[in-house]
């Protein structure tokens, strides 16, 4: 090859893949149509807040998570009357104090062991006396408690004081019966948000593409870069859009929860720790929607016209809802063979695997099922380029008129394609 | 297809010499054939012409050409590479169906086609900007596509084919959809393109474009390419038509008019004889014809384009008729 050659080589796959999402990114970044793909899943928090909704569902995460007092009888009830005082005060930061044991005078009570068999709401124990008060919790739960526990107990234990006791804490790991519980629920919460998120990533995406077919650009596309290059840039430039879509929406979910006095502490710890939760959700959501996205285009591209989009699009809606209630029902099944299939089936191995991340503490299975998932993201996304390269490029109406089978289309995609000799 | 090769092998010195050069392109779509052997040599810096009915394959052929689909058989070199892939930063291509993103201003247009083709972002939009000013857009330079007017936008999606300065530039029906004063401007282009030494290969319908710019030229019909070679020997292929009027309508003169000849109005007219003008010019002297006129026509490239085109039409429509291979 000559030099000439060597320099009018086309661009590298990622190179071109680049130059594609820069432009989607951008285009779809600066349009007003991203304006109601952010504002769409706030409307019903906005809406619930303007209907009081919000405040009283904090309120009721708030009072959920109770502090029960384990004290002498008198100083139960005095600690209960100078909650009713201090939350005049402080309002709904206050975690809801109820009664949990009247000791007997010297009679000890073990707050740990009782905290970590516990049931229901049951989040911290304040023991010993409102002079000398003893809380205990989960760490997370400490550090947002103790003041309002001294706060309380300096009420209790003189009226109007001026200064507040040192509370005493211990801590407990919550790895009782509850916590399964709290982690099943953790665990059918993030297959829900994922399935949510990836159904209206894909979606988008799907219309990208419609709307490139519409422009009538994409043989210029075909003709300057590799297909797969086209189909990569315009799902990656999709997975920028949803990050900053997810940073949006976390920042204002979070800064509601905030105000309301919630925090993650209130919930069960997923197996692997919150961060590793974030960190694995936020691949999983990755690996989700580069799968399903890359059907989507698939599909986008088979079909000539945008109602053709929407009646091929459907069967793999449906069938991915149906992927989803499958990896819902895996969370009920851990260790047996339903996990075990939707953690190995590309499409619902994301869910699963979400889901194992709130219930289980190995991190050994999410590395092996992010490499499957990421194999799988490779040949669906050429598959898809190829069918799509096949598809596409065809000259005149006899491509429009022919009705192949999706089988067939697909049978031919991994069919030798001729090559010119050398 | 190992003796093609070989055929390649040994003219590699005419190949340095062309910028394509395909054998023997094959293309099936759904078991139908769309392009049957098609044979194209363009010379370096030349602009040539492929002419065809609608539907004749030259889309397709210019799609393997530039890489877009792969031949189901045959042989391609394209600016001395086997796969066209390899020198796509040399090309330029305006697809038949014009594509451009209508939220995207004019220049930003340029600047990202000249990205796929490799030319950095800001240096393509830079030159998007001296490219409109050039050719009379200057005040449409941060306009949206959307706001422009469709000879307008179909004046970017041109610009942004050739903002990375390609040595090779195709054309799918590039007048198509075009107004007879921008036609002309287009004409102006591609010669400009050709003058600097750019090699400029385009597709077309209307065969006066073809006549105006090219030297050489490939006619495809029914997918195979029944004629290729210069505008001189296309033409050359029909024989010269004589145009005759005379002061008397009947005579014995009029026994030497061939047997072909059509009267319209108040003239004859019939193809030149192959033993020349010298002859039949006696032979109305001698009956009495009184030549009131004698004009000998070349045919134009229409002419020879229908001729072509109709025999291989002809012969595919026998060929069906008869379930052979044409």
């Amino acid at each position: 090859m000559n030099h000439s050659v060597r320099n009018g080589g086309r661009l590298s796959m990622w190179r071109a893949a680049y130059v594609i999402a820069r432009r989607d990114f951008t285009a779809i970044l600066l349009s007003r149509a991203f304006i109601f793909f952010l504002l769409g899943p706030l409307f019903p928090v906005f809406v619930m807040a303007l209907a009081g909704g919000v405040g009283a569902q904090v309120q009721s995460e708030a009072t959920s998570a109770d502090v029960g007092i384990a004290m002498e009888s008198r100083d139960v009830d005095a600690m209960l009357a100078a909650q009713d005082e201090v939350r005049d005060l402080v309002g709904p930061a206050l975690p809801n104090m109820v009664e949990l044991e009247r000791l007997a005078p010297g009679e000890d009570f073990d707050a740990a062991t009782y905290l970590e068999n516990r049931e229901g709401s049951l989040a911290a124990i304040v023991s010993g006396t409102p002079e000398a008060p003893k809380l205990t919790a989960t760490a997370g739960r400490l550090t947002r408690w103790e003041g309002m526990v001294a706060l309380v107990a300096a009420h209790a234990s003189q009226p109007g004081a001026q200064t507040y006791p040192a509370v005493t804490t211990a801590t407990v790991e919550t790895s009782g019966a509850s916590e399964n519980t709290g982690r099943l629920r953790t665990a059918q919460g993030g297959q829900l948000l994922l399935f949510l998120l990836i159904m209206l990533l894909a979606s988008m995406v799907l219309s990208n593409l419609v709307e490139e077919k519409g422009n009538k650009i994409i043989e210029i596309l075909a003709a300057a870069i590799p297909m797969d290059a086209v189909f990569l840039g315009k799902l990656f430039a999709m997975l920028g859009i949803s990050v900053v879509g997810i940073a949006v929406w976390g920042t204002t979910g979070f800064a509601v929860l905030t105000a309301g006095g919630v925090s993650l502490s209130d919930y069960a710890n997923p197996g692997v720790g919150w961060p590793m939760f974030f960190a694995l959700f936020a691949a999983y959501f990755g690996m989700g929607y580069l799968l399903l996205g890359a059907i989507f285009l698939a599909v986008g591209s088979l079909a000539t016209t945008v109602r053709e989009v929407q009646t091929l699009s459907m069967p793999a809606t449906m069938f991915q809802i149906l992927v989803f209630f499958f990896a819902s029902l895996a969370v009920t099944d851990q260790g047996g063979w339903i996990e075990y299939t939707a953690m190995a089936f590309p499409l619902s191995s994301p869910f699963a695997m979400v889901a194992r991340a709130a219930t289980d503490e190995a991190l050994w299975p999410h590395l092996v099922a992010l490499a499957w998932q990421g194999l799988c993201v490779a040949v669906f996304v050429k598959a898809g380029a190829s069918l799509f390269r096949k598809r596409v490029m065809k000259s005149g109406p006899r491509a429009a008129r022919s009705s192949r089978s999706l089988g067939k289309l697909v049978k031919d995609t991994f069919r030798n394609r001729s090559t010119p000799p050398a | 297809m190992d003796m093609a090769t070989g055929e390649f092998q040994a003219s590699t010195e005419n190949s340095r010499n062309l910028a394509i050069e395909a054998h023997g392109l094959v293309k099936r779509f759904d078991g139908t054939l769309a392009v049957d052997g098609v044979d194209i040599a363009v010379p370096a810096g030349a602009i040539y012409g492929i002419l065809g009915p609608n539907g004749a394959g030259k889309t397709t052929s210019l799609r393997m050409l530039l890489g877009i689909i792969d031949p189901d058989a045959g042989y391609r070199r394209v600016l001395g590479a086997e796969n066209p892939q390899d020198v796509a930063r040399l090309i330029g291509y305006l697809p038949e169906e014009r594509g451009l993103y209508p939220a995207m201003k004019a220049y930003e247009a340029i600047g990202f086609m000249g990205a796929l083709r490799g030319l950095p972002l800001d240096v393509g939009r830079e030159r998007g900007k001296e490219l409109m000013e050039a050719h009379g857009l200057g005040h449409a330079v941060d306009k949206q596509i959307r706001q422009l007017s469709k000879g307008m936008a179909q004046t970017v999606q041109l610009l942004g084919t050739l903002v990375h300065e390609p040595k090779l530039v195709v054309f799918d029906e590039p007048f198509s959809g075009l107004d007879a004063i921008n036609q002309g401007k287009l004409e102006g282009l591609i010669r400009g393109l050709a003058d600097k030494g750019t090699t400029v290969i385009f597709s077309t319908h209307v065969i006066a474009h073809a006549e105006r710019l090219c030297e050489n030229i490939a006619i495809i019909a029914g997918g195979k390419v029944p004629y290729a070679g210069s505008v001189e020997e296309a033409r050359d292929r029909i024989p010269a038509q004589v145009r005759l009027e005379t002061r008397k309508r009947e005579g014995r003169w009029r026994t030497a008019l061939p047997a072909e000849t059509r009267q319209v109005g108040d003239f004859f007219h019939f193809p030149l004889p192959e033993s020349g003008i010298e002859p039949l010019l006696k032979a109305l002297i001698e009956g009495e014809a009184g030549i009131l006129s004698l004009s000998i026509e070349r045919a134009g490239l229409h002419d020879a384009f229908v001729a072509i085109a109709g025999e291989a039409a002809a012969r595919d429509m026998v060929a069906d008729a008869e379930g052979k291979p044409a």
